[in-house]
């Protein structure tokens, strides 16, 4: 997929986009988020059906701190793309989850594990870790030795 | 007698995580009405060892063990798709003997999780006697792994950049032979499962899923082929000249419990054609790449040269560098696309892998799939998506 394709439309929310190892890239701002992924679902020209996984990287000393990226592909027309977003520590991304299901866990783990928050989201809480963990594990200050008990937990559904 | 007395009382039920039909560490919360579930809420995480914080501090190399740890009913398949991340990032082509053996090896742990996806399926709906016939073949797969790498489970076979070991002599017949028994186990487990009512009752129309719904939730895998999309990366984006190979992507058309069993059937036997085709392409040859960033130099020249002595020892006490970058490669595992997001800031550990492990989505349309049906249907399910919570929970 050539990734100027959608920068050519949205030259002020996409700053950069290139071919990275034959992947098509490009990097968003994150108040035109939601709207270019909504975007790449439904142009005829785009059309990714699959939001394979949503990946946080923790860039720890860079500002914005961290990075989210979108992973998605169609099966129409047989491409994919990185969609990358900066954010800083505290501030909030727009959930995908009422564009594609898979966003939903996808985003509650990097909630989980990066504790970037996502407004919009049905049930943002942790997924692999237990209710009433400190912390996010991924984040690169989080030191890996570090231990933690698991609390006594009422039973609910 | 008040009618109002004999109205039913919501009752909740706790299956898992240590239940015997629960795969592993799962655990499902059900709202019941009689034997219907209501509401179905699952929790896992129970196997969460931090694969993905272990990686960013360690050496590349010794990710690879992490990655047995998986999907450890195919490990191999986990070892290549990590590999094949890392190579892809540092631009090192393969050559042609090591990637046949890797389709090989791939391919064999795809009839393996087949093996253990079904048979343990139908041991979950009472039909003992397929799981033996199946297992029988499975341990034969055992030992040719066994005798490969040393290891039967925890494999570890490949390197970046390679293989660890060469095939051994005796491999193409033992496999031959293996695949012959698989023949005969297929026909003997599909002669009891064919027009079998009870089976059939209890599998077809059971979890069904739509192509639109599967698509959405991101499946992958023989449960996205099970509704009938023909998605396959092996086909869509072929890697290790998977192009030139002769096999039918298998797919079939209503999406429930009865077609994820049989995809697996047929693409177990559309899996021997591939190792078939494959053995008799293989020629003499090096088994790893000759790339100095990745490969250690062959002791002859480390023992008689100082820039070779020097090479290894970077290599061992540094690790391999791949250059600063990130790269998204995935392959297609014998559950679905299997992903790997990784970060290279040019140093001996990576900065970030994340792993995209196929049955994480497959599983959150598990309570969609098995609400408004018996308690027993969720099993039957469950088996069939078959979640292995060592990948799922990483």
């Amino acid at each position: 997929m050539d990734p100027l394709y959608l920068q050519n439309q949205f030259p002020d929310a996409i700053p950069r986009a290139f071919l990275d190892k034959g992947e098509a890239v490009v990097h968003v701002i994150p108040e035109e988020l939601h709207n270019i992924l909504k975007i790449c679902k439904n142009d005829p020209q785009l059309k990714f059906e699959f939001l394979m996984d949503v990946v946080g990287v923790d860039y720890l000393g860079q500002q914005p701190r961290f990075e989210v990226i979108y992973l998605l592909y169609s099966l129409t027309q047989n491409h994919r793309l990185r969609l990358h977003v900066r954010v800083n520590e505290g501030e909030m991304l727009p959930t995908a989850s009422n564009l594609w299901a898979s966003a939903d866990w996808a985003e509650r783990e990097v909630w989980d594990m990066f504790g970037i928050a996502f407004s919009g989201h049905p049930n943002l809480k942790r997924i692999l870790l237990f209710e009433g963990f400190e912390g996010h594990p991924l984040r690169r200050d989080y030191p890996v030795s570090k231990r933690q008990e698991i609390p006594e937990i009422e039973e609910k559904l | 007698m008040e009618t109002d007395a004999l109205k039913p009382k919501p009752v909740y039920l706790n299956l898992g995580p240590a239940h015997p039909a629960m795969h592993g560490t799962l655990r499902l919360f059900c709202e019941l009405d009689g034997e219907i579930i209501v509401r179905a809420v699952p929790e896992f995480g129970y196997l969460h060892r931090g694969f993905e914080k272990h990686c960013e501090n360690s050496t590349w190399t010794q990710c690879i063990p992490y990655t047995d740890r998986l999907n450890y009913v195919s490990a191999m398949m986990n070892n290549v798709g990590f590999c094949k991340g890392v190579e892809d990032l540092m631009g090192i082509v393969l050559p042609e003997r090591a990637q046949i053996i890797r389709v090989i090896v791939c391919e064999m742990n795809r009839i393996m999780d087949h093996l253990v996806a079904t048979g343990t399926n139908v041991v979950d709906i009472g039909a003992l006697t397929n799981f033996w016939y199946y297992f029988n073949v499975r341990e034969k797969f055992y030992n040719i792994i066994e005798k490969l790498c040393g290891a039967r489970l925890t494999t570890a076979y490949t390197r970046i950049g390679g293989v660890m070991r060469d095939l051994y002599p005796e491999f193409q017949a033992e496999m031959n032979d293996c695949l012959k028994s698989l023949d005969k186990a297929i026909k003997d487990v599909t002669g009891l499962l064919n027009h079998n009512k009870i089976f059939l009752n209890r599998t077809v129309g059971v979890g069904v899923i739509s192509q639109e719904d599967a698509m959405q939730y991101g499946f992958t895998g023989p449960c996205l082929r099970a509704t009938g999309v023909a998605y396959d990366i092996r086909k869509k984006q072929p890697y290790y000249q998977y192009e030139d190979y002769d096999f039918e992507v298998v797919v079939a058309a209503n999406g429930d419990t009865y077609d994820r069993i049989m995809v697996r059937f047929e693409e177990m036997r559309q899996s021997t054609r591939i190792i078939e085709q494959a053995m008799a392409k293989l020629k003499p040859g090096p088994i790893m790449t000759d790339d100095k960033r990745a490969a250690l130099p062959p002791k002859s020249e480390v023992y008689t040269n100082i820039e070779a002595l020097m090479n290894h020892f970077k290599l061992i006490y540094e690790g391999i560098r791949p250059p600063a970058g990130e790269i998204y490669s995935c392959t297609e595992a014998a559950n679905g696309e299997l992903g790997f997001y990784i970060v290279s800031n040019g140093e001996g550990v990576p900065y970030r892998v994340k792993c995209r492990p196929p049955c994480f989505p497959i599983y959150q349309a598990y309570p969609k799939m098995i609400e408004g049906r018996m308690i027993a249907d969720a099993i039957a399910v469950l088996g069939g998506l078959n979640i292995v919570a060592g990948e799922l929970d990483r």
